[in-house]
């Protein structure tokens, strides 16, 4: 077991939904410690959350890092996509490491149960969106067995009240990111992303269904690939489930799975911030490890 | 009611909702037939393009036979008075690929929608448009699901925005009369902007809550050729204007040249014509979209269940438009079930 001291230190920029449920996975870690968490407003219910957990705090946003460069190795920004792009240049300025949670498209994507070492590549990782942690590993593990995939879709479905005011901004950025991570792991010719906002309560759980279009699927080898692949997510998603399928319905491959979060900061229904999290985690507990 | 000199705006989605009816299939041909005459008959505002709205051509709804960009073209050639109206729903539609391709092709009316609790999605879009200068309105769809309060609250937003006006859409055809005077009545009281309503007609119940809507005070209401649309299709126009003719509401179109133009859509468009169904009113009753009547069917056949049960289970889910995957997990479930 790990001393306190020897813990990979962290700074977590964004103290919405995001960023506050990345410090209580990062506080559970036995390979991180959160040295700062940073917001804008110290009423605001994740500052007041951190503040409770004894985490020292911030309200001066990049600049707290800027202050005291020191302070972390490595740095979660849970901020937004276009708030990313100007906090990249002034944190490679400080030669630190970045995991963006934003669906910025700026650094390297990352899914850990397939490339869980992308850090070693790129001082930038991108942890893509919610949606495509969710539904890349299937796309992966279907494309493995299955070449030429002729068209992807990948629809999501999230809790409304999980949504934070950087996830409803960044709408469009979050298809375009997830048709970008869809592509660059199934190399389909055509790729689409779509999500769906649901205010029902209770709350849903998190959602996504894969929808595609081939040629001759054979669905046996489908299912045990896809199978191995739930898991590999399982192994840092515990609440990672495949629902429905894969089957063959009007001409489509369906396979449905849900997310059901660890219910951290929010409830269990918000499995979209879960995955997320829980992959930024893993990528930043395989760079403690990796620097060990 | 004193419905005397009172005009309404009518946007017709024949082109648009239509397209569900027909699995998002119509062709450049039959989009130019119907915009034709509706130009001729002087409607105001027409809808063209996949049932979900640009963007939306997909296996979750359905595959559009013809591009957004064919269809836009098709219509935009055929109309000279006419303005060329878009739906989108942020989530299925960006700016970058759908509203800049619709504001190249030279689309007037920009409809952003989302579901009816969700207004802050539209922001962008809504600003967008309102920056190019073009005309922009808000809609909130399966607006049953909320209360005036609640539709009050999320109109604001779309008010704030920049968005000229507000519709509400009784998606899954759900509403009475009387539900549709207290939120209409509560938009009007509230917003400085127009407000609208898109009736359909599961209960068979969209004129009457079309007129329910402008006695409340909408100046926008929406209606389709022989209620082309979803399940049991939408606000019929042509019966819609021969209403308001008679209780002198004025909407500015050709009596005569609107039943052409539901001749054409009938013609030329239509595959089998809109009819409340069983299934239709269970759609209504249940809440559910009207939009998911047909693979609600075609599943419950695939998997030997009444699509009764599948509709009554969504709407127990709280299904919103946009989920039809939910269709083959709750036939999944049910089938478990025995």
């Amino acid at each position: 077991m790990r001393v306190n001291q020897e813990k990979l230190k962290v700074a977590i920029l964004g103290s919405g939904n995001i960023g506050t449920d990345l410090l209580v996975k990062t506080l559970r870690s036995p390979y991180l410690t959160c040295a700062l968490f940073i917001g804008r407003n110290m009423a605001s219910a994740g500052m007041r959350k951190a503040n409770e957990l004894g985490v020292k705090i911030s309200d001066q946003g990049i600049k707290a890092i800027q202050a005291d460069p020191a302070c972390c190795d490595i740095v979660f920004d849970a901020t937004s996509a276009l708030a990313h792009l100007q906090h990249w240049p002034i944190l490679a300025g400080l030669n630190k490491h970045v995991i963006d949670m934003t669906p910025s498209k700026i650094g390297e994507m990352c899914v850990p149960s397939i490339n869980l070492d992308a850090e070693s590549a790129t001082k930038n990782i991108n942890m893509i969106t919610c949606g495509g942690q969710a539904s890349v590993p299937i796309v992966y593990a279907i494309s493995a067995v299955q070449k030429e995939l002729e068209y992807v879709e990948v629809v999501s479905h999230i809790a409304s009240r999980s949504a934070g005011p950087a996830t409803r901004l960044n709408l469009d950025e979050y298809i375009e990111t997830t048709e970008a991570a869809v592509r660059k792991y199934s190399d389909a010719k055509h790729v689409k992303a779509i999500l769906t906002l649901n205010p029902a309560v209770p709350c849903v759980d998190m959602q996504t269904t894969v929808l595609m279009k081939m040629a001759n699927p054979d669905l046996d080898k489908i299912s045990i690939s896809i199978a191995e692949m739930v898991s590999k997510v399982q192994a840092y998603v515990p609440g990672y489930e495949l629902r429905v399928g894969p089957v063959l319905e009007n001409g489509r491959i369906v396979v449905t799975v849900k997310v059901c979060g660890l219910g951290d900061y929010l409830p269990k229904y918000a499995g979209n911030l879960d995955i997320i999290n829980c992959a930024a985690i893993a990528a930043a507990e395989h760079y403690a490890k990796s620097r060990a | 009611m004193q419905n005397q000199g009172r005009r309404v705006l009518i946007c017709d989605p024949t082109l648009r909702d239509g397209n569900h009816a027909v699995r998002h299939q119509l062709t450049c041909e039959q989009i130019t037939k119907y915009a034709v005459a509706a130009n001729a008959a002087g409607v105001p505002v027409i809808e063209v393009g996949h049932g979900n709205g640009l963007g939306a051509s997909s296996l979750q709804v359905g595959l559009s036979k013809t591009d957004d960009k064919s269809a836009l073209e098709a219509a935009r050639k055929a109309l000279t008075t006419t303005k060329l109206g878009i739906h989108i729903i942020p989530g299925f539609a960006t700016i970058k690929k759908d509203l800049r391709l619709a504001l190249d092709v030279g689309v007037d009316v920009f409809r952003i929608a989302t579901h009816c609790t969700e207004a802050d999605i539209t922001e962008r879009h809504i600003s967008h448009i309102r920056g190019h200068g073009r005309e922009v309105y808000g809609v909130l769809m399966m607006s049953h699901m909320a209360s005036e309060a609640v539709l009050v609250e999320e109109a604001s937003k779309m008010q704030a925005y920049g968005a000229e006006g507000v519709v509400i859409m009784d998606s899954a055809g759900a509403y009475l009369p009387s539900d549709v005077t207290v939120r209409i009545g509560a938009l009007v009281n509230t917003l400085g902007i127009p407000v609208g309503f898109h009736g359909h007609n599961n209960l068979g119940m969209a004129i009457a809550n079309s007129i329910a809507a402008v006695n409340a005070g909408a100046v926008i209401i929406d209606g389709t050729a022989r209620g082309f649309g979803a399940g049991a299709g939408n606000t019929q126009l042509e019966a819609l204007v021969a209403v308001f003719d008679k209780l002198k509401i004025q909407t500015g179109i050709d009596l005569y040249k609107v039943l052409d133009a539901g001749d054409v859509a009938e013609k030329y468009l239509i595959e089998t014509l809109p009819t409340i169904s069983s299934v239709s009113i269970v759609s209504g009753l249940s809440g559910v979209f009207s939009g998911y009547v047909k693979p609600v069917n075609r599943i419950a056949s695939e998997y030997k269940l009444d699509p009764r049960d599948i509709f009554f289970e969504l709407g127990r889910r709280k299904v919103v438009a946009g989920q039809e995957d939910m269709i083959i997990e709750v036939a999944t479930d049910l089938s478990k079930r025995g």
